[in-house]
């Protein structure tokens, strides 16, 4: 690899999706690329583009970014065919222009899935992660009502563990890897990281069920064991906890068959 | 003139609180799901005050212009929280909590505001633990803390080098319940173009849906804005590129004061600039200072030497020569400062010689590079992502880069502006961190805002509002808000000139950069007040848009932030000019010891600015709220 401290200058020519709008009729469109810093970010060219593009009179290329350091989940794109781009690990923000070679053809696409919308160019809508995670993707705790914080030890191991499935940024690039557009990376990893802990222990149950069928609802597909989706995870989430959450929900299918859950938690006395 | 009544409840410091929060009215049960409330930002602070109102029965409106309120940059924040649980038996305690952060703030912040922020802060580790947020834990399941910048106890909570995305993911949680349980109902991508205010309170805000541009009115009982920090006006900073002040500026249009504009921190550890293509600045978490050591080349030709060859005889560990009790951990403001110094000297690091250097190698002698890895791994990755170096084999390389504003919307001991029935929480009001924050300070203020003190301070604001005394949205006020942010829209499509939205924002940034960054000085900060008017009205005449206002146009958002940037601008220079004295992240090379220390004027400048807008182009009017000082001595600051 290429050292930072040292640049060298590309050119590279960039086979970008367009799209008007959600009923447009889509296309590639060839963008030339010329004499590129090597240390640039991905998105940093594509800030470069669009200035040329925009003093050219013509649209910009939309693209979805915000915090450009990987945590954030905004950034998406498939790079030549990888959601993400090439590198591992990293989100498409964290890609660098290092990463490519003098004269590459950059093939530039939209994470595709049907419960992922496309909304203009290269930006799709995900407000179904959203939705699954209303429908049971938390521990109920009111502010003022928390016990004392060291009251309940939980052994390093689930913390650490549960912090492994917590780091999802939900940026969707499991959904966009899958063949079947599955969301059970995503979905695992909520329910992992509140399941391994106590005090997710109350409603682990009514979660696992509500965040599955909110998820077969909303048109993921499911799993079949490819792990297409860790391989392009930003945070190199395992798979492990897709085993880990078909466990937790057969588990909590059986219990609600024998024991429903009663009709209403709400009114009272 | 505005009147800044800090509405500060009078007796002992450590009975403030809980004395205001028994003396503060109350709306019953029944009577709140009359109220609405908008919510303007989910970030930390406004994720915990929607859901937090909510789960009390108001009726909550929570609008976020990113495409799902996990995105709000308090996400990036990477080392941890404040708390005083003294759970290391090291001495802290709530006092201490609240003189650190006193201290720290450079006795430029409200004494009862930060002593009720070190006071709940305990409930927020517990909050933050029922709701599931996976903080580091030691071996016997206990939870485990480290040091930050300031303090020389260890009070910081953290999860790896995430905890501000940990700790957003909580209170994304809790959003998200509520919102699932029909209790909030949540806007994504629409973005606050406006604020309405009628008959002097704030009863609404006007919003552009960003994906079909549709223009749309609000109305409220009472609106609160958590909508993040401005350091964005330096174009380049760890801000995310979104962040912006819009939502804060076109309040402070509305009649809200901005206070202390030119309190910005300038984080000392941050990956150097590299080229004039880059679009933001990669911060490498203060925690690294509980390990790394800070040195630079003590002779100036060793500067551009690979620093693995430096003899340690050769190296200045300059933080810890200069301040030997702190170290490298004193804080961020001395950091930056200490850092720019030896750069200014001739011994900087790296091609631009911009640069020091944070250098592990004891540490690994220490722990070995696993316990290294253990600790700070995710931070070396994105190290190495971005720089294509290793920092177990070489020395990181780092700079001071724009980080947080300490300034924001003037607020009172309620955390409503002068505006009745405008709250404004977190990074986006000014009111704890005086003139420097603390490390691990900002997520304790944001959700210390959003948990614990706005569900007591907007009960006593909605009880003397008559329940649906709401004005109707199409009120003269709501009307020609509208009108307002349809012709700004308008004008910038229609202007169709040569420059781009982005170019704009880079001369900013370097006209801010240069006379208004880590030092500043009269002549400079004049010369920025002649060139950024000029550059308004540039920009106001040759900024192009392309696209349309009725679809997705991610120019024509940046554009309306850009002009916001720009005015923003000039009341930060404004007011640093005008402070004549050194204090903080504030720092006038005419104000300074001999030693290059900041050196404050108490009797002149204890005080807050609060500034009036009077029009654009037209010279605000400073409005001014003494600091009195009961409980602690103002003093110089020592971390020596």
């Amino acid at each position: 690899m290429v050292a930072a401290t040292t640049s060298s200058t590309i050119s590279v020519t960039l086979r970008v999706w367009r799209q008007a709008g959600p009923k447009a009729l889509g296309q590639f469109k060839d963008y030339a690329a010329k004499d590129l810093n090597s240390n640039m970010s991905f998105l940093e060219m594509l800030d470069v583009v669009n200035d040329e593009l925009t003093l050219k009179g013509e649209e910009p290329i939309a693209f979805a970014h915000d915090c450009r350091e990987g945590i954030c989940g905004t950034c998406s794109l498939t790079i030549n065919g990888k959601p993400h781009g090439p590198g591992k690990g990293i989100a498409t923000c964290q890609t660098y222009m290092r990463s490519f070679h003098d004269g590459d053809i950059i093939v530039v696409e939209p994470f595709r899935a049907a419960a992922f919308p496309l909304i203009k160019d290269l930006v799709v809508d995900r407000t179904s992660f959203d939705k699954i995670m209303q429908a049971g993707g938390f521990i109920t705790a009111r502010a003022g009502s928390a016990p004392e914080a060291n009251a309940a030890p939980v052994p390093k191991g689930d913390s650490d563990l549960a912090m492994d499935a917590a780091q999802c940024i939900g940026c969707g690039a499991c959904v966009a890897a899958c063949k079947n557009a599955s969301a059970m990376l995503f979905v695992s990893a909520k329910v992992g990281h509140l399941g391994l802990l106590p005090q997710g222990q109350a409603e682990r149950d009514r979660r696992v069920l509500a965040m599955v069928h909110t998820m077969d609802e909303e048109g993921f597909g499911n799993c079949t064991n490819q792990y297409e989706c860790s391989a392009a995870c930003p945070k190199t989430i395992s798979h492990d906890f897709i085993a880990r959450m078909n466990r937790d929900y057969l588990g909590a299918t059986l219990r609600s068959a024998f024991k429903p859950e009663a009709a209403s938690s709400g009114g009272g006395a | 003139m505005a009147t800044l009544d800090s509405k500060i409840p009078s007796g002992p410091l450590a009975d403030k609180w809980r004395k205001h929060k028994v003396d503060s009215k109350l709306v019953n049960p029944a009577n709140k799901r009359k109220y609405e409330v908008i919510v303007v930002g989910a970030g930390l602070a406004g994720s915990s005050a929607a859901s937090s109102l909510a789960d009390m029965g108001y009726k909550v409106k929570c609008f976020v212009f990113h495409d799902s309120p996990r995105r709000a940059h308090s996400i990036a924040a990477q080392g941890g929280i404040n708390a005083a649980k003294n759970y290391q038996n090291d001495g802290d305690s709530v006092y201490r909590l609240f003189y650190d952060t006193i201290k720290g703030g450079d006795y430029r912040a409200r004494e009862a505001n930060v002593h009720r922020l070190a006071e709940v802060s305990a409930n927020i580790i517990d909050q933050c633990v029922a709701q599931g947020v996976p903080f580091a834990r030691e071996y016997g399941g206990l939870l485990a803390n480290r040091s930050f910048g300031g303090a020389q106890v260890s009070r910081t909570f953290y999860a790896r080098g995430q905890t501000g995305q940990q700790l957003l993911l909580g209170a994304y949680s809790a959003l998200s319940r509520t919102v699932g349980q029909g209790l909030v109902e949540l806007h994504t991508n629409s973005e606050m173009l406006d604020l309405v205010v009628v008959n002097g309170h704030a009863k609404g805000v006007i919003i552009r849906d960003l994906i079909t541009g549709a223009i749309t009115r609000h109305t409220a009982d009472a609106v609160i804005l958590a909508t993040g920090g401005y350091g964005n006006v330096f174009n380049l900073s760890t801000y995310a590129r979104q962040s912006n002040a819009t939502a804060i500026w076109r309040a402070y249009k509305r009649g809200a004061c901005m206070a202390n504009p030119c309190y910005t921190q300038i984080h000392p550890t941050c990956i150097p600039v590299s080229g004039d293509y880059q679009s933001k600045l990669t911060l490498m978490s203060e925690s690294l200072r509980n390990d790394g050591r800070i040195w630079a080349p003590k002779k100036k030709e060793d500067a551009k030497k690979d620093p693995t060859t430096i003899p340690e005889a050769d190296r200045d560990y300059f933080l810890e020569r200069i301040y030997p009790s702190f170290g490298n951990l004193c804080p961020r403001d001395v950091a930056s400062r200490a850092a720019k110094r030896m750069c200014d000297e001739g011994r900087g690091a790296g091609e631009t010689g911009l640069g020091v250097y944070l250098d592990f190698s004891d540490a690994i002698k220490r722990l070995g590079e696993n316990g290294v890895r253990e600790r700070y791994g995710n931070l070396f990755d994105i190290y190495h992502e971005i720089t294509a170096e290793s920092a177990y084999k070489q020395p990181m390389r780092i700079y001071p880069a724009v980080h947080y504003t300490m300034g924001g919307l003037w607020v009172d001991y309620n955390l409503m502006s002068n505006v009745p029935g405008l709250f404004v929480l977190g990074e986006a009001n000014f009111s704890d961190h005086g003139a420097n924050r603390l490390g691990a300070s900002a997520l304790m203020q944001g959700l210390a805002d959003g948990y614990f003190v706005i569900p007591y301070t907007v009960g006593d604001y909605l009880a003397g509002q008559k329940p649906g005394s709401r004005p109707a949205a199409d009120s003269t006020e709501f009307k020609a808000a509208e009108e307002n942010v349809s012709a700004m829209s308008k004008r910038f499509l229609t202007t169709k000139g040569k420059q781009t939205v982005g170019q704009f924002h880079k001369r900013l940034g370097k006209i801010m950069w240069d006379h208004c960054g880590m030092a500043r000085t009269k002549e400079g900060l004049e010369a920025a007040l002649q060139k950024l008017p000029a550059l308004r009205e540039e920009f106001h005449a040759t900024v192009n848009v392309p696209g349309s206002g009725d679809t997705l146009n991610q120019s024509l958002e940046q554009a309306g932030r850009v002009a916001d940037f720009i005015e923003l601008g000039e009341l930060m220079c404004r007011d640093a000019l005008t402070r004549e004295e050194s204090c903080g992240g504030h720092f006038r090379e005419e104000h300074q010891f001999a030693d290059g220390e900041c050196k404050r004027d108490d009797e002149k400048f204890g005080h807050v600015a609060a500034w009036e807008f009077q029009g654009v182009g037209k010279t605000p009017v400073r409005n001014v709220e003494a600091l009195n000082y009961e409980f602690v001595k103002m003093s110089v600051r020592n971390y020596k």
